[in-house]
């Protein structure tokens, strides 16, 4: 592995009891680039991120952040990082205002300089109006936007952001996004980890994949989705009643056994080349005289690469396991 | 502020050890004003934290007064004053547990974890922002002692009496806080933060005279214990009559709690995951 590389984890481990956590994982981050993690809930993510942010100690592995040894280095590593978890590390009582001058001054900045810097960044972050107000009264977009601009009080070269934009609406999100666009224009080095798909694709340069605590896939949004069967030709035909018997006919077409949702009448199938098999499946149906009300060629989405190679899909699920209680020690 | 004097962003390789050494009390006095705001905006909290142990004042002096004076001689309420401040300074380090068990609960431990700050310092914002705390309650119930007929033997030792049961309480809020590290869950924190003081707080000399317990055992416990220790301390200094040895075993309790339940709330707040 390359030394310049900003972020690098190398054969990682890491066990909670008889859980293993993190099988092996390696990973490399290039510097000014976005790293994506993509991996359901349980894969391992957080408990990465959770390492090479210094909280937990691997089992064994070699992790290297801003060419600093993470185990042997803690406190100057935290001098460069920044970090955002999944639940908005903020504090409730104090305003917004208070939250980033008091993590400014525990960066040990003058009280001054803290001062500014927390206005800087609450006009950044659109909080301005809030600032002055308890974090109690912020709405969950606004607690993660104060959580990401904690992260970045001391200008960070690297920053971690696990899963930014789970549990927040559609609309939040993708001011999210534009949000980390933003951040990461400067050059900043950006450890993304998320379950959302759209969301790798969007912001990472570089994707991982990681499931049970593996790197299952890598590469850009692109070359994963080259890797596999060409395209996607999705049918939604006009009775769903047909939908067995339609995916049934068109299973010769493809070498994967086709999708389906029988209650919308969804069939999917991945073929070699979508423009030579569309007529085909156009002629098969049509033979049976199972009518169709909708038939799209599309690229493989990401959706469908961590299928491919799981063989079971990215669970959006919001409903998490209550977060702490008797003797649990990670999710 | 002498705060600002040692500030100003210094990166990591120029800070040397002495800086890491200041930073120790700066970090702290950052957190513990962070934990003083949010007693501050709650204020029905620190209303009813403060009622609770006058109203046990009032209980004691007029419900069990008539009966105890038998046995302690005098006033009973010079006897319970000192006593009860005590029991007070006890039971507010409670909080102590439940704070830390609500903010590793919330993940800002998390946030401080990552910071380049002192490690102590999370733990000492919390103790000292809660033996403030306690030190608030003390004055307003010397205050309502006052009004109901305690007085000081005189003005300095009964300050310094003050003083002593202070620095007590300080020391037992770092075995709340080792507690708090170790039970984690808010609800079991509420709980966990007082079980262990009931025997110390009641088998003691806070309430009665040692020597009035009928079973041999729990006199022989009740009166070698620190809380009676420093109880007992306390009282001497407040009504005039204390002996300096007493003083010398109370300042030994306290240092012997902090030396050993300071460093091991911070070694297992190294290692506390927080989820």
């Amino acid at each position: 592995m390359k030394n310049n590389h900003a972020i690098i984890a190398e054969n990682v481990v890491k066990h909670f009891g008889d859980v293993k956590a993190l099988d092996g994982v390696s990973i490399a981050a290039e510097p000014g680039k976005v790293l994506g993690l993509l991996g359901p809930n349980g894969a391992g993510k957080t408990t990465l991120v959770r390492i090479l942010a210094t909280l937990l100690k691997p089992d064994s592995g070699k992790v290297i952040v801003g060419g600093l040894d993470v185990l042997r280095q803690k406190q100057h590593v935290r001098e460069i990082i920044g970090l955002a978890g999944q639940y908005a590390a903020v504090d409730e009582i104090l305003t917004g205002r208070e939250n980033l001058v008091m993590v400014g001054r525990l960066y040990h900045m003058a009280a001054r300089t803290a001062k500014q810097r927390a206005a800087e960044l609450l006009e950044q972050f659109a909080l301005t109006d809030a600032a002055d107000r308890s974090v109690k009264t912020y709405s969950g977009g606004m607690r993660r936007r104060l959580d990401l601009a904690a992260s970045m009080v001391a200008h960070p070269n690297i920053l971690f952001l696990d899963e930014p934009t789970t549990g927040l609406d559609a609309r939040a999100r993708i001011a999210m996004w534009a949000t980390i666009r933003q951040l990461v224009s400067d050059g900043t080095t950006l450890l993304l980890t998320t379950q959302y798909l759209e969301e790798a694709d969007e912001l990472a340069d570089q994707i991982v994949v990681i499931d049970q605590g593996r790197v299952i896939a890598e590469g850009t949004a692109d070359q994963l989705k080259a890797n596999m069967a060409a395209d996607f030709i999705d049918i939604t035909v006009a009775n769903p009643q047909q939908t067995v018997m339609a995916s049934q006919l068109l299973q010769p077409l493809s070498d994967e056994a086709p999708q389906t949702d029988e209650q919308r009448g969804h069939v999917s199938i991945a073929v070699e080349s979508g423009a030579q098999s569309i007529a085909e499946v156009v002629r098969l149906l049509d033979a049976q005289s199972v009518s169709i009300a909708e038939l799209n060629l599309r690229r493989p989405s990401l959706n469908d690469v961590f299928l491919s190679i799981t063989g079971h899909e990215i669970v959006e699920e919001e409903a998490k396991p209550k977060r702490r209680g008797f003797g649990r020690r990670s999710a | 502020m002498t705060l600002n004097t040692v500030s100003a962003a210094v990166s990591a390789s120029e800070s040397s050890i002495f800086q890491r050494f200041i930073w120790n009390f700066t970090d702290t006095f950052v957190v513990m004003r962070r934990n003083l705001y949010a007693y501050q905006r709650q204020p029905e909290l620190v209303v009813f934290a403060t009622i609770q142990p006058v109203i046990f004042l009032l209980l004691f002096t007029y419900v069990f007064g008539g009966a105890i004076s038998f046995s302690t001689g005098g006033d009973y309420i010079n006897f319970l004053l000192p006593g009860i401040i005590i029991q007070t300074i006890l039971f507010a380090s409670a909080n102590t547990t439940v704070g830390l068990s609500v903010d590793l609960s919330r993940g800002i431990i998390d946030r401080f974890r990552s910071l380049p700050m002192s490690r102590a310092a999370v733990l000492a914002g919390r103790t000292s922002a809660d033996t403030l705390r306690g030190l608030f309650t003390v004055l307003i119930m010397i205050v309502a002692g006052y009004i109901i007929g305690f007085r000081f033997e005189d003005w300095g030792s009964g300050l310094m009496g003050l003083a002593l049961a202070v620095a007590f309480g300080y020391a037992v809020t770092w075995i709340s806080a080792t507690i708090g590290l170790f039970v984690k869950d808010p609800e079991a924190a509420q709980v966990a933060g007082f079980i262990w003081l009931f025997p110390l707080t009641f088998a003691s000399s806070i309430f009665v005279p040692t020597r009035t317990m009928t079973a041999e055992w729990l006199r022989v416990f009740a009166e070698n214990q620190p809380v009676s220790v420093v109880a007992n301390t306390v009282r001497d200094l407040m009504t005039g009559t204390v002996n300096p040895d007493e003083i010398v075993i109370s300042l030994l309790w306290i240092a012997g709690i902090v030396a050993i339940f300071l460093p091991m709330a911070v070694w297992r707040y190294a290692r506390v995951s927080s989820r």
